[in-house]
């Protein structure tokens, strides 16, 4: 099993289902996110990440692998330039577990392509969108402008 | 925050943050090679830094793998640094680091 790349953890005054709901409900995502993420959930199913602009831009597809809410999230993870090419896709795990009244979250994501602009653009992306998400559940202030 | 600011208050863990940000996912083994101090003394540095949740640990089989987990510090970041300053406090960043050819 190769290294994951990337462990992202944040600790929120919230609960499970709160958190779970700020991850797969596009009217949540897009206050925290600026972006809306767009599924069924069922596993198998696609999910998009689209701007929350005019034009809705697609920057983001994958499909659901794994979806056990209110404790676990597994998604593929691609440019949608990529989509049809499964190998350059990346895998993003959500974990959701209590810890001492609050909840750990903790965004796993790996099977990233050394060097790329992908790699680049989520070291960036996600300390960004989780102290936002924690923000918003927190104080019901996200973060103003993320991008 | 006051647990974020106590493990930055410290030379060896600093460098543990900058080893993982070189290579992330490493064992403690691993970390040890870069300090020239005991197995014991870096865990415990390492027990420091992951409750300020600067570093996160996951296990693979018998291995504990640490990452940099720069969270904590992206929200000291957004706390005092407001949006508009963030042009202006990168361009005396650059400006610094040419003078100084860094």
């Amino acid at each position: 099993m190769d290294k994951p790349k990337f462990v992202y953890v944040v600790y929120v005054a919230t609960t499970q289902e709160k958190l779970w709901n700020a991850l797969i409900d596009a009217r949540v995502t897009t206050q925290y996110w600026q972006h809306e993420n767009v599924s069924d959930w069922k596993p198998g199913s696609k999910w998009e990440h689209r701007e929350s602009n005019k034009e809705r831009t697609l920057k983001l597809v994958g499909k659901v692998i794994e979806s056990s809410p209110p404790r676990r999230l597994v998604v593929t993870w691609a440019d949608p330039s990529d989509e049809k090419r499964e190998e350059k896709h990346s895998r993003v795990t959500f974990e959701l577990e209590p810890v001492r009244g609050v909840i750990r979250l903790t965004v796993t994501h790996d099977l990233l392509e050394p060097g790329s602009d992908m790699l680049e653009g989520i070291t960036a992306g996600w300390p960004k969108v989780l102290s936002s998400l924690k923000s918003m559940l927190e104080t019901g202030r996200p973060l103003p402008t993320l991008w | 925050m006051d647990k974020v600011f106590k493990a930055l208050a410290n030379p060896t863990r600093r460098k543990l943050l900058d080893s993982l940000r070189a290579r992330n996912g490493e064992t403690l083994g691993a970390l040890c090679t870069d300090l020239d101090m005991t197995r014991q003394a870096v865990t415990q540095h390492l027990r420091c830094l992951e409750e300020a949740s600067l570093v996160a640990t996951i296990w693979r089989g018998r291995e504990k793998l640490h990452y940099l987990n720069p969270v904590p510090l992206h929200e000291i970041y957004n706390r005092w640094i407001e949006k508009y300053e963030r042009q202006q406090l990168q361009a005396l960043s650059d400006l610094k680091k040419i003078a100084e050819g860094d």
